[in-house]
């Protein structure tokens, strides 16, 4: 019988393959710890840069004393909210484009392309003409009760969800019906939005306009610790079920003969994705194609093994929309782009790059 | 007996698909199920290991009831080679260790590290355990597919159509390795073929599938000319060659 605590050197010697494995596995640590050191560099260029300069050492120095007066009310009042903003962002919807393209088992899912950020959309859009929450005008956003809004557009994305998961169910559940539901749905309520548009008199059409464009601006410290605890639970529910995301990537028949109980799982993964990504889209309106690029560059890289994935996706997610944030607001100083715009203007050809590349591997 | 079939039926919207089939596979058995396209052969296989939830009837798997024992105790029961498995951008090694997911509930042990590597030496692939899945070709993945069955450490191993997409030599490399495979272990095979010269080749138990139970069922005599023009639509003579008897159409 073999003796189960055996220590790992000595393991090694009797399974070469395992040893291979294992330096593999290790170089997949490296990636990981090194690609977050790199995003950890970014997030200290990002709060020194700006209108004002700072230099690195100041930044550092505002940063570990929390100190807040002079450049230390830059770092944490300014800049710090619209960079946390930018890593749960980019992380929350990298993580939820992940999981979506695996329980869905279709590469061009996302919270964007399923019809949430639409939902939210027409959410907002609603709050917005009927609760009068945006007839109040500021210097840059037309939106005078910003959590109305974001509570309507959070509650239509979750009816949306609900939607999509009462259809499929409906449908014994299979990944493709989850798509097609998905669609349909997010293409109702983008009719909903262009009649919404229609009878809007034109401050609140100023303010549905300005609230699609997907902006870190409007961080404020309680959205982002809303969206930093929704974040907790989901992570931990993906990671949990991170096997099962692997055995779902071999097909449904094949995670079955797995013992994944892969309804379930499906259900589980869409229920959570489709929860952090309302309260992302809610908070901080469409952010296009981070969804996809954050678990795209993730799985070319390290591969689709969800131990991994679930980690490297919500890193590379995060480190993209933060650069993409600072280019936004240094670009065309003094006037400040919403990072949306950049996202989908970049994003795009970024895509087409990636998909032409892996045609040609 | 390490698998019993005992009067399953399965409906598609109300549809029978399989009806009152029933039959026993012994420990070292290899059993084929052939039939014409669309009479439920793949559908009675995945209603083995529960794929496909039965309408009525029983499967005892080495001596449990598979509807009692729960999806994790009968992945260890039984395992599931599909014919189109999807190549994800994995390692080999990676796609075989999820063979030994219903053993863990956190992350793999030594042991299911070993199971691993004995099963890749069993079959041979060494040399394909730290390629990437979606670079190997269709007959290498098959063998993948099979040792990730493998690493499962199952009684019953289910096959769909395991030399579909193979050529010649391949069919008859893969029935060979499945064949050696099953009569050196205490385990048995369910295959569903198409092809009735590679079945009475390599296997020892044969059903007959029509429209969606069984004609008949037994060792290589029930594969006739009679039986075959019931079953098929079609004559056929029944020659040998080379010491294995081979099914010619007329």
């Amino acid at each position: 019988m073999v003796q189960l605590k055996l220590k790992r050197g000595s393991e090694n010697e009797k399974l070469p393959l395992y040893s291979q494995y294992h330096k593999y596995r290790k170089q997949k640590i490296v990636f990981l710890f090194v690609s977050i050191i790199l995003l950890l560099f970014l997030v200290i260029f990002a709060a020194s840069t700006g209108s004002i300069k700072i230099p690195f050492s100041k930044v550092l120095n505002a940063i570990f004393t929390l100190k807040t007066n002079g450049t230390g009310r830059i770092v944490w009042d300014v800049r710090m909210p619209r960079i946390l903003a930018a890593l749960l962002v980019g992380g929350g919807l990298s993580l939820s484009g992940t999981v979506m393209q695996s329980v869905l088992r279709n590469q061009l899912a996302s919270p964007y392309t399923l019809g949430l950020s639409s939902a939210a959309a027409f959410g907002a859009s609603f709050a917005i003409i009927f609760f009068d929450a945006g007839t109040g005008t500021t210097s840059t956003i037309l939106v005078s009760n910003s959590f109305a809004v974001a509570a309507s557009a959070f509650g239509f994305c979750l009816l949306s969800t609900l939607a999509i998961l009462l259809l499929t169910v409906l449908t014994n559940i299979s990944a493709e019906s989850m798509v097609l539901a998905g669609i349909a749905i997010g293409s109702l309520f983008s009719a909903g939005l262009t009649l919404m548009q229609y009878l809007a008199d034109s401050v609140q059409l100023a303010s549905i306009v300005s609230w699609t464009f997907g902006d870190l601006g409007r961080a404020k410290w309680q959205y982002l610790v809303i969206t930093a605890l929704a974040l907790i639970p989901v992570c931990l529910l993906f990671f949990n079920h991170r096997w099962d995301f692997n055995a779902l990537d071999t097909g449904e028949e094949t995670a079955i003969g797995l013992g994944v109980k892969t309804g379930t799982v499906r259900v589980l993964g869409m229920l959570a994705s489709s929860f952090l990504s309302a309260i992302i889209v809610s908070f901080f309106g469409t952010i296009a194609f981070i969804g996809l690029l954050g678990p795209h560059i993730a799985r070319r890289i390290l591969g689709s093994d969800h131990r991994f994935l679930l980690v490297s996706s919500p890193v590379i997610g995060a480190f993209i929309l933060l650069a993409a944030d600072t280019a936004a607001r240094t670009v065309l100083q003094p006037m400040i782009l919403p990072v949306g715009i950049l996202t989908s203007l970049l994003g795009g050809p970024l895509f087409i790059y990636l998909l032409i590349a892996g045609r040609n591997k | 007996m390490i698998l019993e079939v005992d009067n399953l039926e399965f409906s598609y919207s109300n549809v029978d698909v399989i009806r009152d089939v029933s039959f026993m596979v012994e420990e070292g058995e290899i059993v084929s199920i052939l039939g014409p396209n669309g009479t439920g052969k793949t559908t009675l296989l995945k209603c083995l290991n529960r794929i496909l939830e039965p309408k009525n009837g029983c499967v005892i798997v080495d001596g449990h009831d598979a509807a009692v024992l729960g999806h994790i105790n009968l992945s260890r029961k039984i395992g599931w080679v599909p014919q189109h498995g999807n190549a994800s951008r994995m390692k080999v090694y990676d796609l075989i260790l999820l063979g030994r997911k219903p053993y863990f509930r956190w992350s793999p042990s030594i042991e299911d590290y070993k199971k691993v590597e004995e099963a890749i030496c069993l079959m041979g692939i060494e040399e394909l355990s730290m390629r990437y899945a979606d670079e190997i070709s269709g007959g290498e993945f098959q063998l993948v597919q099979i040792v990730r069955a493998l690493a499962q450490n199952p009684r019953v191993i289910l096959f769909d159509e395991p030399t579909s997409s193979l050529d010649i030599a391949h069919q008859h490399q893969l029935m060979t390795r499945i064949r050696t495979l099953i009569h050196s272990s205490p385990m048995a095979a369910v295959l569903t073929m198409h092809d009735l010269n590679l079945a009475l080749r390599y296997c020892d138990k044969f059903i007959l599938l029509k429209d969606g139970h069984i004609f008949a069922s037994g060792g290589r005599d029930i594969i006739n000319s009679e039986n075959i023009r019931e079953v098929y639509n079609m004559e056929a003579d029944i020659i040998e060659a080379g010491g294995f008897p081979l099914v010619v159409p007329v």
